[in-house]
């Protein structure tokens, strides 16, 4: 389920409409519910309820709905718009994959863990990535959420000696940090006609 | 004391969001004050004691809640002079006020938490907090600088958060990591180095936003640059001040470590370039508010420098971050009002402030004293403890290259403070309003503060920062 991810996120790479973008969310959220089933069955199971409540209703269902209402109130086109060509995002993501195997395999990573670290890892790169080459708003909050997809990957495989007060406020951490996010789209959509980063240049020396 | 504290806080806050009579909004900002003010010498009376499982009063949380406190104060009475002039309606001015008392209470937490995780939740609350505030004037470049701003925090946090989590890989499979602060730094004796460097990297870079050092400097100065005038304050001061502490407890858990000498040698390089960098800013900054953000990003590359090069360093560095703000506090205070004469921040559109607003002037000619630590200012014996440090730890390469841009800084600020001051070639607008001298009473006391700290320290004082510092290598 892990390499699926992993090619979900290549695929993220090519996707050249939104809804697209979307539905990789939704499919990332459904993967990362499968996995920590796996994972955490052993848990207690309070613990294990919350995390899989979260990956169902948060990732898969709350978010990308969320988006979607953003994406239509605001009349957005349906492109993506990025500053490379989709044969580079590929290639480029292809590369931060690679990479984070080298990285994994330099830093002496417990065996057993090793495709956790370096999926988590592909992940959260390639959010960067996405947020610093697409030019809509939109596309920087979906990249935010891949990261923090990577982020969820990475304290799986940390597994359960994680506290529940920290993991209660991670996800109390996501769902505000992406309805302000949310917020503020409408917002610089109310207020820009396109909501492309090119309006967001006034503030500079 | 602290759950009283939080639930009183708390109530205090959502009430007045809700509320908007004037009359109601000033008592409820005097009782918080009062809330606050017990809270900070309850913790002072109860040095090193556990609150709460989660919280400890230990010195170097006490005193920066002590500069919070006291900030607090001018800061709620600049908002509300600023808030006055403006003549906002009611309900935008009981959303600020939540919010500023949301953010203190956040920082008040941030100072005394004593668990990595839970000091995490609320970094990222005084993001959420902030950036209220940094949008409340409600124009598209202030829309564009909060949401720079939150994006940037958001990711910063987040990076931090993956530090964290590869710490707690490094500890190993089989032991229970245990987050609180010091029985962190017995697990990461034997933890692998290579791990450490990782998880020390990762974590620094997100806090670096909320300090605004050097490779996430960014959006602290977009924030500064349309946020209301006390609330740059507050940003450039507290704020900073958090992003500081949580730097210093970082680097304390991985001091005695194996890795020690590589992390002194991170922060001081990513000190030396933040002063760098906001040298080339400075000399060709156009905006008032953009050039003391940059010289804040300056004097938080110093307090790096200072806490990396170690011995009398760390000391010095935690000085020079309580001397900042009050001297970056006064200024922004100052700012708000020239802003009312000229109507603008920008440099070159201002002068001859000395006539127009002599009791401002006087501000602004002790603050640049200050600020560019002439002797009588604190600020010098802090930079030259620093200079010190550097030297006696043999970081010649670095000690010449951070005198050189400081010097370069110095040349920058003390141009433009003084072209606003002196300045008579120009014939200027006549000034929007009278401003009234008791606004400035609040400025002169904590430039009154900075000048008796660089003569005559309290004894307090100096034990609580040795107190702070007795553990480091």
């Amino acid at each position: 389920m892990l390499v699926i991810f992993a090619i979900s996120l290549l695929y993220m790479g090519i996707a050249n409409r939104l809804t697209t973008y979307i539905n990789i969310l939704a499919l990332q959220g459904i993967l990362l519910f499968g996995v920590s089933l796996i994972e955490l069955i052993q848990i207690n199971t309070i613990n294990l309820i919350f995390i899989l409540f979260e990956t169902i209703v948060f990732k898969t269902i709350v978010i990308p709905i969320f988006l979607k209402n953003v994406i239509k109130k605001n009349n957005i086109m349906r492109e993506t718009e990025p500053f490379l060509t989709y044969f580079m995002s590929i290639v480029i993501i292809t590369s931060i994959i690679f990479g984070s195997f080298i990285l994994s395999n330099i830093i002496d990573v417990v065996h057993f863990r090793k495709m956790f670290f370096i999926v988590a890892l592909s992940a959260l790169f390639t959010g960067l990535f996405i947020i610093v080459s697409r030019k809509k708003v939109v596309t920087h909050i979906m990249g935010y959420m891949v990261i923090e997809n990577g982020v969820f990957i990475l304290s799986l495989s940390a597994g359960n000696k994680m506290p529940m007060l920290v993991n209660t406020g991670i996800t109390l951490d996501i769902f505000v940090s992406i309805l302000l996010l949310g917020v503020f789209v409408n917002r610089i959509g109310n207020t820009f006609e396109e909501m492309n980063v090119d309006n967001l240049t006034n503030l500079k020396d | 004391m602290l759950v009283y504290y939080l639930i009183i806080a708390f109530l205090i806050g959502v009430v007045s969001a809700f509320n908007r009579n004037p009359t109601v909004r000033i008592l409820l900002l005097a009782l918080f004050m009062a809330v606050q003010t017990t809270m900070t010498i309850y913790a002072y009376l109860h040095l090193n004691m556990e609150d709460l499982g989660y919280f400890k009063y230990d010195a170097i949380g006490v005193i920066f809640m002590g500069v919070l406190t006291l900030l607090s104060f001018t800061t709620i009475y600049h908002s509300y002079i600023y808030l006055r002039h403006r003549q906002d309606d009611s309900r935008s001015q009981s959303l600020y006020f939540a919010a500023l008392i949301m953010l203190i209470v956040a920082m008040t937490c941030v100072y005394v938490a004593s668990h990595i995780g839970l000091m995490w939740v609320f970094i990222e609350l005084t993001t959420l907090s902030v950036a209220v505030l940094i949008y409340h004037e409600r124009t598209p470049l202030a829309l564009e600088a909060t949401w720079k701003y939150v994006f940037v925090c958001s990711i910063g946090i987040t990076i931090t958060f993956i530090g964290i989590i590869l710490l707690s890989f490094g500890v190993g499979e089989t032991e229970t990591i245990n987050f609180s602060f010091t029985p962190l730094q017995v697990q990461l004796l034997h933890v692998n180095p290579s791990w450490l460097k990782l998880s020390f990297l990762f974590i620094i870079i997100g806090f670096c936003t909320k300090m605004g050092l050097f490779p996430m400097h960014t959006a602290a100065i977009d924030a500064h640059t349309v946020a209301p005038p006390p609330i740059s304050a507050f940003i450039s001061t507290t704020l900073m001040n958090v992003g500081f502490i949580a730097i210093f407890r970082t680097f304390s858990i991985f001091a005695h470590t194996s890795i020690h000498p590589w992390m002194s040698q991170v922060l001081l390089w990513c000190g030396l370039i933040s002063i760098i960098v906001s040298a080339a800013y400075l000399l060709k900054v156009k905006h008032l508010k953009r050039m003391s953000a940059y010289s804040s990003i300056e004097h938080m590359g110093l307090a790096a420098i200072g806490l990396a090069s170690g011995g009398i360093g760390y000391f010095a560095a935690i000085l020079h971050m309580v001397l900042h703000s009050f001297v970056k506090a006064s200024v922004f205070y100052q700012i708000d009002q020239f802003h009312r004469n000229f109507g603008t921040y920008i440099i070159s559109e201002t002068g001859n402030y000395f006539n127009r607003n002599r009791p401002g002037a006087m501000v602004f000619l002790l603050v640049l004293i200050g600020i560019i630590a002439m002797p009588p200012s604190g600020l010098f014996v802090t930079e030259f403890w620093i200079f010190k440090a550097l030297f006696t730890s043999s970081h010649f390469f670095i000690l010449f290259f951070a005198l050189l841009f400081l010097s370069v800084t110095i040349y920058a600020l003390a141009k433009n403070f003084l072209y606003i001051l002196f300045n008579q070639t120009k014939d200027l607008l006549p000034a929007k309003e009278k401003t009234v001298p008791s606004e400035t009473y609040s400025q002169y006391f904590l430039l009154a503060l900075i000048f008796y700290f660089g003569i005559n320290p309290p004894v307090q004082m100096i034990n609580l920062i040795q107190e702070a510092v007795k553990n480091l290598p």
